[in-house]
């Protein structure tokens, strides 16, 4: 299982003018891996994401996202991923079901499977009372439990998460780490910046970003060993401590 | 004090930031003006016509040539079938042929009745009414004018003076409108959409739990649209006196002092529908279609009110846009003083009141 | 394909679910159409007249009562004071003041020329100058008809010319027959660039225009499962517009083929959704969308034609209005509406707005990118 590797990168960078976001960034993910990614505000997290998703393109450097060229193979990556991103982003003002269904069509599932496969979430997320309501009218909690069920529903080879799991309750984020290792069990590699230590120690390897380039990578229980300090949160503080960006 | 002005400062960080929006805040009123002032012109000019003559002699000749000479024509095309009418009336801008009968001058110089037709294409009634006036009009100069020699007895001869617009412009008619327009745009518009923005954003509790009196949060949010207007209505002045010149003909402090007294009306406006509104698209679509559309239609500036059914004239009244465009015009280009605009302030004053009555108390219930 | 009915279903979803919408699609342009063109109404009616005879004698009667039996004045005001007079002209309740000389009617049966005065409230050009023309003409025939009656013995003096109207497409000259269909135009356009561009802009604020990136769609799927909602939605007002409004309320029947119309309008549409989906490629919120298309469309529609005649326009403007899809979709509605063009006399115009509508989803194509 560690030998595949669906995530490569190498020296990849992105400049804004003269500015560089990500500066030179290499590492590996491998299949059914959950990777957090972690780094202050304004560490350059995003722009390497969206750059992996395929959403803007790198200014130099190499990377391949489910074995295709980030370059030369955006459209065939976008078939194989799913993403989740910090602004909530299935539409308000459709219903559970609807959104669904929408999603499922665009990924070009068949109207059968779309069927089976909405009945089974449904029922798997207990939204059965509510499937016919409008997504608005959920709370935030549920809301962020379907946006990751809808992101893996195509079973895609590595799912983006960007801060799933922002403003909401204790209980909640257990139960929305209970899918993605739910996910991971099924072989999606799961690829999650976040900004809770805890949620960084349930990782099986995180990456630590300053000033746009990763200082550290490895297992929470590695790093807290390399560092030599109890927890993440520690591990955290004395890496970040150093960066010269301001935050956002 | 200080307080205050650290909002306003910050109300205008939002306006001037915004380049797009600026655009529109700035670039309408001048584009207006010089559409207006240079484009838009009632007048007709350059009106393609074709010549149908049968008779080719002198007299149709001449007539043509005067038709040329008229700013008002531009003959396109000489027809040589009765069928072409038909067809080039389909097929292009052609708005009116004349048509000379044959023999012409023979028969005019033999007394016999003879007629010139006129064949307008109405599907625009007015221009073609205009056109075929024109066409009137030369031909019976041209006649008078063979006949004079012979010093006509029973003759009125109409010496006609163009009062308060002497050249005919359009400007002057519109100009008026334009501010009217302005102003309603920026401060009402503008104004509701950028208080229900906070409103969306949440941004809003926040001003309002700040320990200051959430009243003036609000008016503090009027203040950048207030001078935004009051540097427009200086530019268009300035552009509309040096650009079109058409000139303030009555107190400059006196319209000043209106348009002010205007630009607080619109600005009530906007504070009421954006107490009443919880979404920018729902704001913006009151202003556009429940505000501006009327304004734009029923202040009198691009059609005239006494041609309207009753019930629109009616429901003019009721548009603070039609008496300060009464108001305007009065002041700026009839040079009146205030004694013949008191009314019509009164009125303005009233409904300001009332609007602004009427925002601050929904504002006041929403707030507590 | 199939990917493309799955945006379709949303998008119209969302539309039908959307309830400030829904009245500003199917509500309020049939109001407006309904009320516009009687607002909209330049027809030159009711010029008011004052006129003043400083002397009132059977000659000055017999005048007033020719113009006033012409039905092109209202006579508001028939009196020796010009105080009267000129206070009606300033609170704009007279356009024209014809002075009527004390020695009139003695100066005239002594068979000379007699003066008389016209002023002209000129502030409004067009009922000035229309105005003067008929208070010029009835004039004339009045001093032609004395000239007949006194001096039936010199026929060379006669004006034996005459000028005969005729007023074809319209022989009634109804004016909302004129308007109806121009503001058709206004109305499609409005509804169109506008909705696309917030439409779109709408998804940017939202975020969800994110998912719909990182998803395997493509570029022109999201945008034809944008534009194919809203060119039905155009469709849709237009024929109500044209069936319901114009031709039941209006009695405007269409004297051409109304399918040229609408081959016209598919390409029309094409063409304004264009211009909300490149608007919405420029800007980042709502706020933005709306000032930019208010700012073009307000350019657009003032030098479409439909106000004002664009031959009458100064050059520069001339040249504006030749890259203005709106004035194009007025001629060809008036051409065809009332006068039975065919795709013949029009060939200019499809070709024209083909190349529109290619240049402006072309730019904005170009413009909308995935990728940064």
């Amino acid at each position: 299982m560690r030998n595949e590797i669906v995530i490569k990168t190498q020296n990849l960078s992105k400049h804004f003018g003269s500015f560089a976001a990500v500066d030179q960034i290499s590492f590996e993910v491998y299949k059914g891996e959950i990777f957090g990614f972690l780094g202050a505000n304004g560490a350059g997290k995003t722009t390497a994401m969206r750059m992996l998703c395929g959403l803007s393109l790198p200014t130099s450097g190499q990377a391949s996202i489910a074995g295709f060229d980030i370059y030369r193979q955006t459209e065939s990556i976008k078939k194989h991923i799913g993403y989740m991103s910090q602004k909530f982003s299935l539409y308000e003002d459709l219903t559970v079901i609807e959104n669904i269904r929408f999603f499922g069509g665009i990924y070009g599932l068949a109207p059968e499977v779309i069927k089976s496969k909405t009945e089974s979430l449904v029922e798997r997320l207990g939204m059965s009372q509510v499937k016919m309501q409008l997504v608005k009218s959920l709370p935030l909690g549920w809301k962020q439990k379907l946006a990751f069920s809808v992101a893996i529903l195509h079973q895609p080879q590595i799912v983006f998460l960007d801060e799933p799991t922002g403003g909401v309750d204790p209980i909640t984020r257990r139960q929305f780490w209970d899918l993605i290792y739910q996910a991971a069990d099924e072989g999606i590699t799961v690829f999650v910046t976040t900004h809770y230590m805890d949620e960084a120690e349930y990782c099986h390897r995180v990456s630590m970003m300053v000033d746009g380039q990763i200082k550290a990578l490895d297992t929470p229980a590695q790093l807290k060993k390399i560092y030599n300090e109890d927890s993440m949160d520690e591990v955290f503080y004395r890496l970040a401590r150093g960066a010269k960006r301001q935050a956002d | 004090m200080k307080q205050f002005l650290s909002f306003v400062k910050k109300e205008f960080y939002h306006v001037f930031r915004d380049k797009k929006t600026l655009l529109l805040l700035f670039g309408l009123p001048i584009v207006q003006i010089v559409l207006f002032g240079f484009a838009l012109t009632n007048e007709i000019k350059n009106a393609e016509i074709a010549i149908f003559d049968l008779a080719h002699d002198p007299m149709s000749h001449q007539i043509t040539e005067r038709i040329k000479a008229n700013s008002t024509f531009l003959v396109r095309q000489y027809l040589t079938h009765p069928g072409d009418i038909e067809q080039i009336f389909k097929s292009s801008n052609t708005k009116l042929v004349v048509v000379f009968p044959s023999e012409l001058q023979t028969n005019w110089a033999r007394g016999t009745q003879t007629q010139i037709q006129v064949i307008a294409d109405a599907s625009d009634p007015n221009t073609a009414q205009t056109l075929s006036s024109y066409i009137n009009l030369i031909v019976m100069q041209y006649q008078s004018e063979l006949t004079r020699r012979t010093n006509i007895p029973y003759q009125i001869v109409p010496e006609v003076r163009m009062i308060y617009n002497p050249e005919l412009k359009g400007a002057t008619n519109f100009v008026p409108g334009v501010m009217s327009l302005v102003l309603l745009l920026i401060c009402m518009m503008m104004t509701s959409v950028s208080i229900v923005k906070e409103k969306e954003s949440g941004t809003m509790e926040v001003l309002l739990v700040s320990p200051f009196n959430p009243f003036l949060v609000i008016i503090s949010k009027t203040v950048p649209y207030l001078l935004i207007s009051i540097l427009n209505l200086i530019v268009i002045l300035l552009l509309s006196v040096y650009l079109l010149g058409v000139d303030i003909n009555g107190n400059v402090f006196l319209l000043m002092a209106e348009s002010t007294l205007f630009i607080i009306t619109a600005l009530s406006m906007g504070l009421l529908i954006s107490s009443v509104t919880e979404s920018q698209q729902t704001a913006m679509l009151i202003s556009l279609l429940g505000m501006l559309v009327p304004a734009i239609l029923l202040t009198g500036f691009m059609f005239p009110i006494e041609n309207m059914p009753i019930a629109l004239q009616w429901i003019s009244n009721i548009i603070p846009s039609k008496w300060y465009y009464i108001i305007v015009k009065s002041v700026m280009i009839k040079g009146l003083g205030f004694a013949s605009i008191w009314k019509e302030t009164l009125i303005l004053m009233g409904m300001t009141l009332f609007l602004l009555a009427l925002s601050l108390k929904k504002f006041k219930t929403h707030l507590e | 394909m199939q990917i493309l009915k799955y945006l379709l279903i949303k998008e119209f979803k969302q539309i039908f679910r959307n309830k400030s919408i829904l009245p500003v699609i199917f509500v309020s342009p049939m109001m407006q159409l309904l009320i516009l063109p009687l607002a909209a109404d330049y027809e030159i009616k009711n010029i008011n007249l004052a006129i003043i005879a400083e002397q009132s004698s059977t000659e000055s009667r017999r005048l007033v009562e020719k113009i006033q039996s012409s039905g092109y004045f209202k006579v508001v005001s028939n009196q020796h004071s010009i105080d009267v007079a000129q206070k009606l002209m300033e609170d704009d309740k007279a356009d024209l003041i014809l002075i009527l000389p004390y020695d009139f009617e003695t100066e005239l049966t002594q068979q000379k020329a007699v003066s008389v005065s016209v002023l002209v409230n000129a502030i409004n050009g067009v009922k000035a100058g229309v105005g003067n023309i008929y208070l010029n003409r009835i004039l004339m025939d009045y001093s032609t008809t004395l000239r007949e009656l006194n001096l039936a013995t010199t026929p060379s003096l006669q004006s034996n010319i005459e000028v005969r109207d005729s007023y074809w497409y319209n022989p009634f000259l109804v004016y909302s027959h004129f308007m109806v269909p121009g503001i058709l135009v206004l109305l499609v356009t409005m509804i169109g660039a506008y909705l696309t561009a917030l439409n779109i802009v709408k998804e940017k604020e939202l975020g969800t225009i994110e998912q719909i990136n990182v998803s395997p769609i493509k570029k022109y799927q999201f945008i034809l499962g944008k534009l194919i909602p809203f060119w039905l939605i155009g469709q849709f007002v237009f024929t109500v517009g044209l069936f319901v409004v114009a031709e039941g309320v209006y009695g405007v029947i269409p004297l051409g083929n109304v399918g040229l119309l609408y081959f016209f309008l598919s390409i029309y549409l094409l063409a304004v959704l264009g211009l909300g989906l490149l608007i919405s490629t420029y800007t980042q919120t709502q706020q933005q969308a709306m000032s930019l298309a208010f700012f073009f469309l307000m350019i657009f529609i003032l030098l479409g034609g439909l106000f004002t005649a664009i031959e009458s326009m100064p050059t520069w403007a001339r040249t504006i209005a030749q890259f203005n899809p709106i004035s194009y979709f007025i001629e060809v509605m008036r051409m065809v509406v009332m006068k039975g063009s065919t795709f013949k006399d029009l060939m200019p115009h499809f070709g024209i707005m083909t190349l529109f509508a290619i240049v402006i989803n072309s730019w904005a194509m170009w413009n909308y990118r995935k990728q940064n």
